[in-house]
């Protein structure tokens, strides 16, 4: 059938009038990247807080009466989930993914904003009834994030009765939810390009964005269907993850299920979510340290592949999660191999974003600095995932203080830093003002030196044997006296750093009122997002005509061009034929 | 020689097409975007219904109780002695008939005749409701005359009870909602909604309405006929 691509056509958008229509029930897509980035921000500063009462705990054992064992678990639940799903999901996608993918396409707005807009509503309920957890008779599950059962459901478990049935329901919510807006940016890019702009000229955070969006696509499925079929444990006593089981000294009604079925289902999702939030990170990185070292990323076409590949193979990895469980060690010996096959790609990356450094014109601007300290965090969290991916070296590690340093370094640390020096660098975009400078340099310097403070210690006292989710290590044989030391350590950096961070929000607020009138393009990068029509953009973002894009996002400091830098949509004629070019 | 050479470079413009078209400007596939994004969806769902699928097998094979004859208990008879999975043959049959109607209104959407499009997808969507009208009564004969339930059952493996309910009632809840869409879509073809937009949107539900049916026949092979 013939039709109109969408980049062709007028497209219908809803211009309400009102206050209302324009910033709470509004289908403009940098509004919702907002509405999201202040949802997940704010749930961030939960899961935060959780962090810091585990730290009192385990830094000073006894000495706070209100956290007792159980609220200690909730807590490395609550933390954990919302984290990973909640925040940093959220925020990649939901928030960066709202705002970039449509202006760095050169889009109106997204393909089916109404969705767009039902997919942040249904975001929030998610939201709110994870938070409701906090409130209901027990409180919050504390099975641990990857809620395994039987544990997470039978008696004796903090929040066995209401409070995990909250997370899965939420859990479910937030699948619907980011389907709807996961179909949106992948339909977006895939089919509302401008004109003259080919997939091989998409800036990178738009490759690592869709990427990301696919990979959720197809793995959340599997978290939706164990989480269906966790509730249906729970309500209906069905037997799917559930064996025969005695539970304090009483036999309990099922039998006959797999609770390594469970597992699967879960790490099927679970391992890429960890790439659902590298990918992006990785994107959003290679253009933040193009743009802020004025010179074009370095292999291009090779990041791309490699963005492609991590995301086919984080579907065939799942099983390192579970070398400890129990399956069959062929299986260990096929998912260590896959596991370590992902490094190649991986570190291609790692030594592009290296090599675009290489002789740059750096500016180490607060972006920057963020951009750079994730290469160092990145680096340190994949070589430790090196010895992780590896059974035999796995095995003694596993459920230690090492792979608690690990991945937080992999996939907690690092996309935070990239999350951070992505909001210095679009601040201004959608406000039209800059984050104060100096409170930008304090919250990164204490947060990356913090970060080392916190987590080298963890891998030390991990490889001594200290065991994770442990409430209070106790009197051991094993453990020297310098555990409690580096515990008491760590606790003071994680405070520290903390505090760093609402020093950020402070920023924020402070800069959104006060901050300095940002020029336009302040950063002088090359891709569409800056070349709108009104700036900050408005609903819309183009004028009359959408766009049209000459050359690749990566002109920086090219041969006989007046400036270091060639908007995507400058035209032609203005420089010696071909510059600049894929 | 010659032959070989044409082969060649057919060879390289296949490659040179694909290419072209998966990097050219303004869009991927060259169809309607709501086109694109239900295939998309449809992916996803895919997937949702393999991990059901996967998940009901695994559990069957690590029962340790023996699991209940399938063509034994989905027999009706009617009089006679009972045929074994008629009622689910009835279903099925009533499903793919759909299909059927389903692709014939695609055809008359695109020639604008909105009459014949709206009546199909009315008869689409009316056996939808009949083939719920039966699992209803499937539902209601396993339920209330044969006592099984989702947390046990008399023939065997628990497992049984809660994969059928489970399974069947999520692709149940798949055929209700492409119900009301279809109804929808009908309702919109007779007002003339879709007069300046074209009618893409009826070949877009009739992908979702034979992706359900698809899933109805992996359902049938893994659960009934197993």
């Amino acid at each position: 059938m013939a039709h109109v691509a969408l980049a062709d056509k007028e497209q219908e958008l809803a211009h309400p009038k009102t206050w209302i229509g324009m910033y709470v029930w509004s289908q403009d897509h940098k509004i919702i990247g907002i509405q999201y980035i202040i949802t997940a921000t704010a749930v961030g500063v939960i899961a935060l807080i959780l962090s810091g009462l585990m730290r009192l705990q385990l830094g000073y054992p006894g000495v706070f009466d209100f956290i007792q064992p159980d609220e200690y678990y909730q807590a490395v639940t609550m933390h954990g989930m919302i984290m990973i799903v909640f925040m940093l999901t959220a925020f990649f996608l939901g928030g960066f993914g709202n705002v970039l993918v449509p202006l760095m396409c050169g889009a109106r707005d997204m393909a089916f904003p109404y969705m767009n807009m039902l997919s942040y509503w249904v975001y929030l309920l998610s939201v709110i009834v994870v938070c409701a957890s906090f409130f209901v008779p027990e409180g919050p599950t504390g099975a641990g994030w990857t809620l395994y059962p039987p544990q997470a459901i039978t008696e004796g478990t903090a929040g066995a009765d209401w409070g995990i049935i909250c997370m899965t329901v939420s859990l479910g919510l937030f699948v619907v939810a980011f389907t709807m807006g996961g179909l949106n940016y992948v339909t977006t890019a895939f089919q509302a390009r401008t004109r003259g702009m080919t997939l091989m000229r998409m800036p990178l955070s738009v490759w690592g964005i869709i990427m990301a969006t696919i990979l959720g696509l197809l793995a959340f499925p599997a978290l939706l269907v164990s989480v269906i079929m966790m509730t249906l444990d729970k309500t209906l006593e069905t037997s799917f993850f559930m064996p025969a089981i005695s539970s304090l000294g009483e036999n309990l009604s099922h039998e006959g299920g797999s609770p390594i079925l469970f597992q699967h289902l879960f790490w099927f999702f679970g391992h890429p979510e960890v790439y659902i939030v590298a990918l992006p990170a990785f994107g959003i990185v290679s253009d933040l340290i193009s743009t802020h070292a004025r010179k074009n990323i370095f292999g291009y076409r090779m990041m791309v592949w490699a963005i492609v590949a991590i995301g086919g193979l984080s579907f065939i990895v799942w099983a390192h999660h579970m070398y400890v469980s129990g399956m069959n060690p062929y299986f260990g010996f096929f998912f260590a191999t896959t596991t370590l096959i992902i490094a190649v790609p991986t570190a291609i990356k790692v030594y592009n974003w290296v090599l675009t450094l290489w002789r740059g014109n750096i500016h180490l601007t607060v972006p920057m600095l963020f951009a750079i300290g994730f290469i160092f965090t990145f680096i340190h969290g994949g070589i430790t995932g090196l010895f992780l991916g590896n059974v035999v070296v796995d095995v003694p590690l596993s459920d230690t203080y090492f792979v608690v340093g690990h991945f937080h370094m992999v996939m907690g640390v690092s996309p935070f830093l990239v999350v951070f020096g992505g909001i210095y660098h679009w601040f201004p975009l959608l406000t039209g003002r800059m984050l104060n400078d100096t409170m930008g340099k304090i919250h990164f310097w204490v947060t990356f030196l913090g970060t080392y403070a916190i987590y080298l210690p963890m891998h030390y006292i991990g490889i001594l044997g200290v065991p994770r989710r442990y409430y209070a290590n106790g009197t051991t044989e094993f453990l020297p006296d310098s555990v409690q030391s580096a515990n008491v350590s760590i606790t003071i950096a994680a405070l520290v750093v903390a505090a760093a961070q609402f020093l950020f929000l402070i920023n924020i607020f402070w800069s959104i009122f006060k901050g300095r009138k940002s020029a336009r393009n302040p950063w002088r990068a090359t891709t569409l997002e800056w070349q709108t029509a009104d700036y900050p953009p408005k609903h819309g973002n183009w004028g009359k005509e959408l766009p049209v894009v000459y050359r690749w996002a990566y002109s920086y400091s090219v041969p006989g061009a007046k400036e270091d830098f060639i908007p995507q949509t400058e035209t032609p004629s203005r420089y010696t034929k071909g510059e600049g070019d894929v | 020689m010659a032959q070989s050479t044409a082969d060649v470079v057919a060879a390289n413009d296949v490659v040179t097409d694909l290419v072209s078209d998966w990097s050219a400007e303004k869009e991927v596939f060259k169809v309607h975007w709501g086109k694109a994004m239900m295939w998309i969806f449809l992916l996803s769902d895919t997937f949702i219904f393999t991990s059901f699928l996967t998940g009901y097998m695994k559990v069957r094979i690590s029962s340790t109780v023996p699991w209940p004859n399938s063509s034994e208990i989905f027999a009706l008879s009617f009089g006679g002695d009972p045929i074994p999975l008629i009622l689910i043959a009835i279903m099925t049959f009533v499903l793919i008939t759909s299909s059927g109607t389903m692709a014939l209104a695609v055809n008359y959407g695109y020639r604008k005749d909105r009459m014949k499009a709206a009546v199909l997808l009315l008869i689409t969507a009316g056996f939808g409701l009949m083939f719920v009208g039966m699992q209803a009564f499937e539902w209601t004969k396993l339920i209330v005359d044969e006592g099984v339930r989702p947390w046990g059952n008399p023939f065997g493996a628990a497992q049984f009870g809660a994969s059928f309910f489970m399974i069947t009632g999520f692709h149940g809840l798949h055929v209700s909602g492409g119900v009301i869409y279809l109804t929808y879509v009908a309702v919109g073809v007779l007002n003339g909604r879709y007069e300046k937009k074209g009618y893409d949107i009826i070949e877009i539900a009739g992908l979702y309405w034979h992706f359900v049916d698809l899933v109805w026949v992996f359902i049938f092979a893994f659960f009934y006929l197993w």
